[in-house]
Formats: structure tokens, sequence, C-alpha cells
């Protein structure tokens, strides 16, 4: 591989990295995207809810195809006050157009079949390969380095996810702190289909996004549908382990033994355990975006936004690793791949939903913070629904 | 206060690909700091650090979920240095 140089070589095979990869494939450019699980998917988990508008853009009509589980047709909100539940529901099914669904996904799944899309575009995919390095001469970045292997090309994206390693040691990103990540911890819970449609009063191919706030000290609950299990899951900002006496484990465990939480799951048995975090810092959190021959997308650019009660992020990964790409497309065309064309992508995230998308979260948060959802839920709620549908 | 969990019979229903002889994660094990290593060891959420009676701390890198968590508190206190597993090993999710 040592004379072969790709025009642009992809860390990460989820969601943004493989936006990107499809893209530039498509578009006629020698693609290398490395991902250092066995499979796309492998290595990630969601809560979790993929808002299908910014892969509409890339893949049309993609949810006919791809694995998804669940189109989401109920919204509820319970918040707990005083020892006593309240829920708010909201009705998500009367969108009518693709870009405003939304759809309960598993990332095993669902990143598999977004790799073997970009893989019929012509784009070359390596797994169970860890990128160490990249390589660097003269400030420019050149390529990545595997072990003892060096790859070359013209432009690295870095889409390894929450906890880049590599945009960290290029200087392009502080280390994370523990007030701007979250823990999100999620056990899936195998039922029969029918069963879930009963409990939670849905057709087949219909879902429920379920959030539970104030339930416990320092960290909210979830509960998504999918086609034949379901997720549940608490979040917890990392900083928050000082306020609690509890471990990250015991708050899952109460949360799903909240009676409520029992009726719904009872009979079902354990599929999966998984935790990931989730870069919830905000405006502040986002790292350099691009450098000399470098861009970075998805996670790694802690693109994602906090809406009170819901979480976006997939849908964001997607729209980077497209405007990655794009930038990538000028840049080929110019046969430049200097920071100062590459700061087009910086541009093209402010001008698109996406960097509006996270600006918009403080406000959304901000409502939830105040507490005035409490006295005032069903305003507060539509209020905040009305916010996050920024696409 | 809240019950035990038994979190290695969750991570039971996991797939790993272990790694036997290269750990990911490298742990201060004569870190002093009693409440900084409390916190560590209920932020994981696979459970994978624990203190004996004598204050002596222990990791078992093998169950890991690789979230990060873990690093994130600790700020290069108690984990001294954090990686992913090589290519290939580690934990995989069938379903995520």
């Amino acid at each position: 591989m040592a004379e072969e140089k790709f025009d642009c070589i992809i860390v990460g095979g989820g969601l943004a990295g493989l936006t990107a990869a499809y893209i530039l494939a498509r578009e006629g450019q020698e693609v290398l995207l490395i991902e250092r699980g066995n499979y796309s998917g492998s290595k990630n988990m969601t809560g979790g809810r993929l808002y299908g508008h910014s892969l509409e853009k890339v893949i049309p009509g993609f949810a006919r195809s791809a694995p998804v589980e669940r189109r989401i047709v109920k919204e509820r909100l319970s918040c707990e006050e005083n020892g006593m539940l309240s829920t708010v529901e909201y009705d998500s099914s009367k969108v009518s157009t693709p870009e405003g669904e939304s759809y309960s996904v598993m990332r095993g799944k669902f990143d598999k079949w977004l790799a073997e899309q970009a893989e019929e575009q012509g784009a070359m995919l390596v797994y169970g390969v860890r990128v160490d390095d990249v390589i660097l001469r003269d400030g420019k970045v050149c390529g990545v380095i595997a072990g003892d292997e060096e790859m070359e090309s013209d432009l690295v994206i870095l889409a390894d996810g929450v906890n880049s390693l590599l945009s960290h040691k290029l200087g392009l990103k502080q280390q994370t702190r523990q007030d701007q990540a979250v823990v999100g911890v999620k056990e899936v819970i195998g039922l029969k289909e029918e069963t879930i449609n009963e409990r939670f009063q849905v057709a087949s191919g219909e879902g429920v996004a379920w959030m539970f706030s104030g339930c416990m000290e320092g960290c909210d609950g979830f509960l998504y549908t999918n086609k034949d299990s379901v997720s549940v899951g608490i979040t917890m900002q990392v900083e928050n382990i000082h306020k609690t006496s509890y471990s990250v484990p015991q708050m899952l465990e109460e949360f799903k033994n909240r009676p409520e939480i029992q009726a719904l799951l009872s009979g079902g048995s354990l599929l999966e355990y998984s935790a990931h975090l989730i870069p919830e810092g905000g405006m502040d959190m986002i790292p350099n975006l691009y450098g000399h021959g470098v861009l970075v997308a998805g996670d790694a650019a802690a693109l994602c936004a906090n809406l009170g009660f819901t979480l976006r992020g997939m849908d964001l990964a997607v729209e980077s690793g497209r405007l990655a790409a794009q930038t990538a497309i000028a840049a080929k065309e110019k046969d430049d791949y200097s920071a100062e064309v590459l700061s087009d992508y910086q541009a093209a995230l402010e001008s698109s939903f996406v960097i509006p998308c996270i600006q918009g979260a403080e406000a959304c948060r901000s409502i939830v913070e105040s507490g005035a959802y409490k006295e005032e839920p069903l305003k507060a709620f539509n209020d905040i629904m009305e916010k996050q549908n920024i696409r | 206060m809240a019950n035990k969990v038994n979190v290695a019979e969750k991570l039971g229903v996991n797939k790993y690909h272990t790694d036997e002889h290269n750990p990911h994660i490298q742990v201060d094990k004569e870190y002093l700091d009693r409440d900084e290593i409390e916190r560590v060891v209920r932020v994981c959420p696979a459970a994978l650090y624990s203190v004996d009676d004598n204050g002596t701390l222990f990791f078992d890198y093998l169950g890991c979920l690789e979230c990060g968590t873990c690093k994130v508190l600790s700020e290069g206190k108690v984990v001294e240095d954090w990686n992913y597993p090589v290519g290939t090993k580690g934990v995989e999710y069938r379903l995520g």
C-alpha cells in the first residue's frame, strides 16, 4: 500500500465517516476508510433515535431499505417532582415528509448497512485496524499510521468518535472536561414485537421515544422502542458523580426498578449492555475543525446538541460528514488542501443547521434548567419541541 | 442505599474479542486519594474498578465498554493512560 496515495483517508466508520466516504466515492475519489472494529457499528451505540433529514439529503428514501427499528410517532416526557410523576406526550405521527421523520436505530445494524452503501459507491473500507497516529510533515497532515504501516493521502478526515485521540494528538482538540461529557448506559431488552406494540400502544413499525427527568439526582432516564426490543438507559454528566453516592450501574438499576418501567419491561431478557460518552459541551467543546490536510467530523468534533429533553448527535454527524466531503471535493478541484481552503468546512457547518442547532440547544436547556417546565409543563414542552425543530 | 448490581452478569451477554496480553488502559495503583479512587470505581459503567479492604485498587480491562468515562473523570490521575484496544479487539456491539 506504500506507493498508493489516496485522495482521502477517513478514520472511523461511524455515521460521519461513512457519509463522507459514500459521497467522496460517488464523486469518483479514491477513498480509504479505516475502522478499528470488525465491522462498522461494532464500537458504536446510541440511545437512540436518528433524525432522518440529513441522511435523506444523501440517500433519499433511505429508511425504506435501511435497518431502522421503528418510526418514532410518540414522544413522551415524564418529570418527577416531590415523588409525583407527570407525563406529557407529543404526537409526532403527523409529520408528513421524510425530512421530518425520526427512527429508533441500532448502530450495530445501521452502520453496517451504511458501510455497504459506501462500498457500493466504490469506497475502500478496512476493518480491524486501529489508527495510532497521523503522518505530519511541515505542519501538513499527509496520511495515517497504524502499527508499523503508513498510508498516505491528500486529506485525512478524523471521524474517530467522542474520545478522538487523534485530534487531541494533533492539537486540534482539548482534553474533554468532566462538565462537557455525559455518560450514557443502556440495556437492550428483548421483547416480542406484539408485546411492545401492546405495552406502548403503537402499531408495528411505529415507536416511542420517552425521556424521564428529575427521577434521580444527577441523571436522566430514557426508553426507546425498537422492533423487537426496548432500549432502556440513563445519562449522567460525568461531573455529577461527585453529587451522588450511587454508582452508574446502580443508577440504571434504580431507573429500571421503577414500577412503571418494570411493567413495560417485564418478561424481557437482556440482549446487550453498552455505554458511551456523549459530547455535550456545546460550542465551547468544538475543536478546531480543520488544519492543513485534515478535517474533524461527527462526535470527534463534538457536534452534538442537548435540546433539553432530547439529544441530537447522529443527524449532526451525518451532515458534518456530508459537508466534509463537499469541502474535500472543492479542495481536490483546486488541488489545494491548505487550511485556508479547508476552512470552508467550518463556514459550511455554520451556515448549515449543525452549528445553529448546537447554539439553539442553550435556549432549550435554559428552559429545562430554570425549572419553568414544572409549573407549566405543557407550555414548556411545546416550546422545546418547537425550538428543537432545527433542520 | 442502592442495591449491589451484578454488572459482570450483564457484561456476560456481550460479545468480546479479548486481548489477554495488552491492557489498553493503564491505572496508577499507587494513587493515594481514596475519594478520587472511589469516584472512578462508581463511574465505570462496566464496574471494572474495585478496591479491596486494604484499599488496593484493582482494574480488569477485559470487560471494558470503551466509553472513556474513566478517562474524562480521572484527568490523568488514577487513569494514567487510556487508549482503544488494538484493532479487532475489545467489545463488539451486535446491536449498539
